[in-house]
C-alpha cells in the first residue's frame, strides 16, 4: 500500500492514539514536576482593650488568584518522586542508619505508602498470574474430555466470571464473604469465632482479592488454552499411546510444547492486566489493608480538597516504568525475531 | 478427542466430571445467589442473626409480606437514578462502539496491506498502549480537561474510550484482515478501483464476522467501564458501573445496599444475554491474537 494512502486510511485512528494515549503520557509527566501550591497564609493583627494578637489565617482569596494563574501548581522538579509518600529517599536513608536490624529496616521501609502499594501489586501479580496459567489449562484439559454436545452451556458458565467488570465481580464475591453474608457465616460457625471477618485481618484481605484475581482471569486462560488444544495434532498423541506414555507424560511432553507459545501469550497479557489491580480493591472495600499502585493514583484523584494532581502523575509515571520493565523482554524479543526476519 | 484423559477409564471421568460440576459452581454460584438475594430485604441478604434467613425469606416476609419483592430495583430506578446512569450507558455504548469499529477497520486494514517497517512499529506502540493502566491515562487526562472544561460530559468520555480501545481493536481486526485473502482487493485494484473503493466494495462485504467480534469488545469495555467513567464524568452523567459503586456509599454517607444488589443484576442480564448469543465470536476474538502468533 502506497505511503499516501495508508496515511489517509489511518489518519484517524492514529490521531486518536496519539491525543488521548500519547499525550495523556506526556502530560502525566509534566504534571508530576509540578505540586499543588501551598496556601498562602496572612498575619492578621487584633487588637482589643486587652492588647493585641497576631494570628496567622488563610488567605483564601489570594490562595485562589495564585491558583488561577498557575493552575499547574509550582514547580517542584523531583521534589514530588523523592517525597514521604513516592519514593522516600530521606526516609528510608535514616531508617537504614537508625534501624539495627535489616529485618526492621525493611519493616520500616514496607510501611511507606508507596512501597507498600508496590510490595501488594507484586504480590498479587505473582500469585495470581501462575495459578491462573494453572487453573486455566486444567479447566480447558477437563472440559476437552467432556461430551461435544453439551460443551456449550459449559463454556458459558466457565467465562462469566471474566466478562462481569472487575468491579461488579467483587461486588458479588464481597457479598457473600462478607461476615453478614453466606460463605462469611457459615466460616465464623464452622470456626466457632463470631469476630472472624474478611476486614479483621490483613491476610486474610490479602488472601481474598488474590482468589477473586485467579476467579476472575481464569476464564481467560481457559478460553485460549481450549482454543489451543484444538489445534494440538493427533498422531503424536497416538503413537505415544502405543508407546505406552502415560497421561501425564503425553502432556508434559506433546501438548505443553506445542501450546507453549500460548501460554506465553496468555502469561504476558495477565501480567499486565494484574498489574494494574484497583477495582478489587474498592469492591471489597479492602482500602485499609490492601493497596495498589493504580488505587493509589485513584486516591489522589479523588482527593476531596485538592485533586493532587502532581502526586497522582508521579505514582503514575513509576506504575508505567514498572509497565515498561515488564514488558521489555517481550519487546526485545519481537525485535530481534523482526531483525533476523528481515 | 481427549489429550489427557483416557475416556475408557471410569474413575477419571467420574473425578472429571466432578471437578467441572464443582469448577461450574465456583463460577456461576456467586451470579445466581446474588440474582436470588435480589429479590429480598436487605435484613435477610444481609442477615446479622442467620444467613439462612436469606432463603427462608424471614424478615421479607414480615417487611413486605410475599416471598419475594422487586422493591430494591423499583427503588434503585426511580429514586435511585438508574434509570439515568443505564440511559447513559446505552449512548456511551452506542458511540463507542460505532466509532471504534468505523476508525478501527480503516486502520487495521491499512496496517494488515501495508509491507512497511513502520507498520511493524505501529502495532508495537499500539501493543505499549495496550499495557498502559487505564488510571494513568485518566490522571493526564483530568487536569487538561478541567481547564478546557470539557470534563463531566459525555462526548468527551466517549472520545477517551474510543482511543483506550483502539490498540486492541486494531490487533484483533488486523490479525481478522490478514486473513482475507490478499489476492481480493489486489484484483480490484487491477480493475483500476481506487484503495478506498476496493475497502469500500470488495472488502467491506466480507468483513462482517471480524467486526462483529471487535464490536463486542468495545461493546464490553464500554459498559464495563469503571476507571474512566468514575472520574472523567460528573455526578448526573454517570454510568452504570460508578452509579453502583456510589450506592455503596462512603464512610461518611450511608449508601443503599439493596439498591447496589439489584443495580448489580440489572447491570449484569443484558450482558449474559449478549454473550450467550454470541458466545462464538467472544471466544474467537479473544483466540485470535493468541492462536496466530
Amino acid at each position: 500500500m502506497p505511503n499516501k494512502t495508508f496515511f489517509w486510511f489511518f489518519l484517524p485512528t492514529g490521531l486518536a492514539m496519539i491525543l488521548f494515549i500519547g499525550l495523556p503520557i506526556i502530560s502525566t509527566g509534566i504534571q508530576s514536576f509540578y505540586a499543588q501550591h501551598d496556601q498562602v497564609v496572612k498575619e492578621v493583627k487584633k487588637c482589643d482593650p486587652f492588647g493585641c494578637t497576631v494570628s496567622i489565617v488563610v488567605d483564601n482569596e489570594e490562595t485562589s488568584k495564585i491558583r488561577e494563574e498557575k493552575p499547574l501548581g509550582k514547580f517542584n522538579g523531583f521534589g514530588t518522586y523523592t517525597d514521604r509518600n513516592h519514593l522516600a529517599v530521606e526516609e528510608i536513608k535514616k531508617f537504614w542508619n537508625e534501624t539495627e536490624s535489616f529485618g526492621a529496616f525493611v519493616d520500616q521501609v514496607t510501611n511507606l505508602p508507596f512501597y507498600k502499594a508496590l510490595i501488594f501489586t507484586l504480590t498479587y501479580c505473582l500469585f495470581v498470574t501462575p495459578n491462573v496459567l494453572l487453573l486455566g489449562f486444567i479447566i480447558a484439559l477437563s472440559l476437552n474430555a467432556i461430551a461435544r454436545k453439551i460443551r456449550g452451556p459449559l463454556i458459558f458458565g466457565t467465562i462469566l466470571p471474566m466478562i462481569v467488570t472487575p468491579l461488579v465481580g467483587s461486588l458479588v464475591l464481597f457479598w457473600m464473604i462478607d461476615s453478614q453474608g453466606i460463605i462469611g457465616a457459615n466460616i465464623q460457625n464452622l470456626m466457632n469465632d463470631p469476630y472472624l471477618s474478611l476486614k479483621s485481618s490483613k491476610t486474610l484481605t490479602w488472601i481474598t482479592i488474590i482468589i477473586y484475581g485467579i476467579w476472575h482471569h481464569s476464564p481467560f486462560a481457559f478460553v485460549v488454552f481450549y482454543a489451543a488444544l484444538q489445534t494440538v495434532p493427533q498422531e503424536p498423541i497416538e503413537a505415544a499411546i502405543i508407546d505406552g506414555a502415560s497421561r501425564f507424560q503425553r502432556i508434559k511432553h506433546i501438548v505443553l510444547p506445542h501450546i507453549y507459545p500460548v501460554v506465553t501469550f496468555v502469561a504476558l497479557i495477565s501480567l499486565m492486566d494484574n498489574f494494574r489491580v484497583f477495582e478489587p480493591i474498592i469492591g471489597f472495600s479492602a482500602e485499609g489493608s490492601a493497596q495498589s499502585l493504580s488505587w493509589l493514583i485513584y486516591d489522589n484523584l479523588v482527593n476531596e480538597e485538592v485533586i493532587l494532581f502532581g502526586s497522582a502523575a508521579a505514582t503514575s509515571m513509576m506504575t508505567i516504568i514498572g509497565i515498561a520493565i515488564l514488558l521489555a523482554p517481550v519487546l526485545i524479543r519481537t525485535w530481534k525475531e523482526f531483525k533476523t526476519a528481515r | 478427542m481427549d489429550y489427557g484423559l483416557d475416556t475408557k477409564s471410569t474413575r477419571l471421568k467420574t473425578f472429571n466430571t466432578i471437578f467441572i460440576i464443582t469448577w461450574l459452581l465456583i463460577a456461576c454460584f456467586p451470579f445466581i445467589w446474588t440474582f436470588w438475594g435480589s429479590f429480598k430485604v436487605r435484613a435477610d441478604f444481609f442477615s446479622r442473626s442467620d444467613w439462612w434467613y436469606a432463603i427462608s425469606a424471614f424478615n421479607t416476609l414480615i417487611e413486605t409480606g410475599g416471598k419475594f419483592t422487586t422493591n430494591a430495583y423499583t427503588q434503585a430506578w426511580t429514586e435511585g437514578e438508574f434509570w439515568k446512569a443505564s440511559k447513559n450507558t446505552i449512548i456511551v455504548t452506542v458511540f463507542v462502539v460505532s466509532i471504534s469499529l468505523f476508525l478501527g477497520t480503516l486502520g487495521a486494514y491499512a496496517l494488515s496491506r501495508s509491507t512497511e517497517k513502520y507498520a511493524f512499529w505501529i502495532l508495537m506502540a499500539a501493543l505499549i498502549f495496550r499495557a498502559m493502566p487505564h488510571i494513568t491515562l485518566v490522571s493526564g487526562y483530568l487536569f487538561p480537561f478541567f481547564e478546557l472544561q470539557i470534563w463531566g460530559i459525555l462526548p468527551t468520555t466517549i472520545v477517551v474510550l474510543v482511543a483506550i480501545n483502539q490498540p486492541f481493536t486494531l490487533w484483533l481486526l488486523y490479525s481478522f484482515f490478514k486473513t482475507v485473502p490478499k489476492e481480493l482487493d489486489e484484483s480490484a485494484l487491477i480493475d483500476g478501483c481506487s484503495y478506498f473503493q476496493a475497502f469500500r466494495h470488495i472488502i467491506m462485504p466480507v468483513m462482517w464476522p471480524g467486526v462483529i467480534t471487535a464490536g463486542l469488545f468495545s461493546l464490553m469495555l464500554a459498559y464495563n467501564d469503571f476507571t474512566v467513567t468514575a472520574l472523567l464524568l460528573n455526578q448526573e452523567n454517570h454510568t452504570m458501573v460508578p452509579k453502583i459503586q456510589s450506592y455503596l456509599g462512603t464512610n461518611q454517607h450511608e449508601g443503599n445496599l439493596m439498591w447496589a444488589v439489584s443495580a448489580v443484576v440489572s447491570a449484569t442480564a443484558p450482558l449474559f444475554m449478549l454473550v450467550m448469543f454470541f458466545q462464538r465470536q467472544v471466544i474467537s476474538g479473544l483466540t485470535a491474537g493468541a492462536v496466530k502468533g
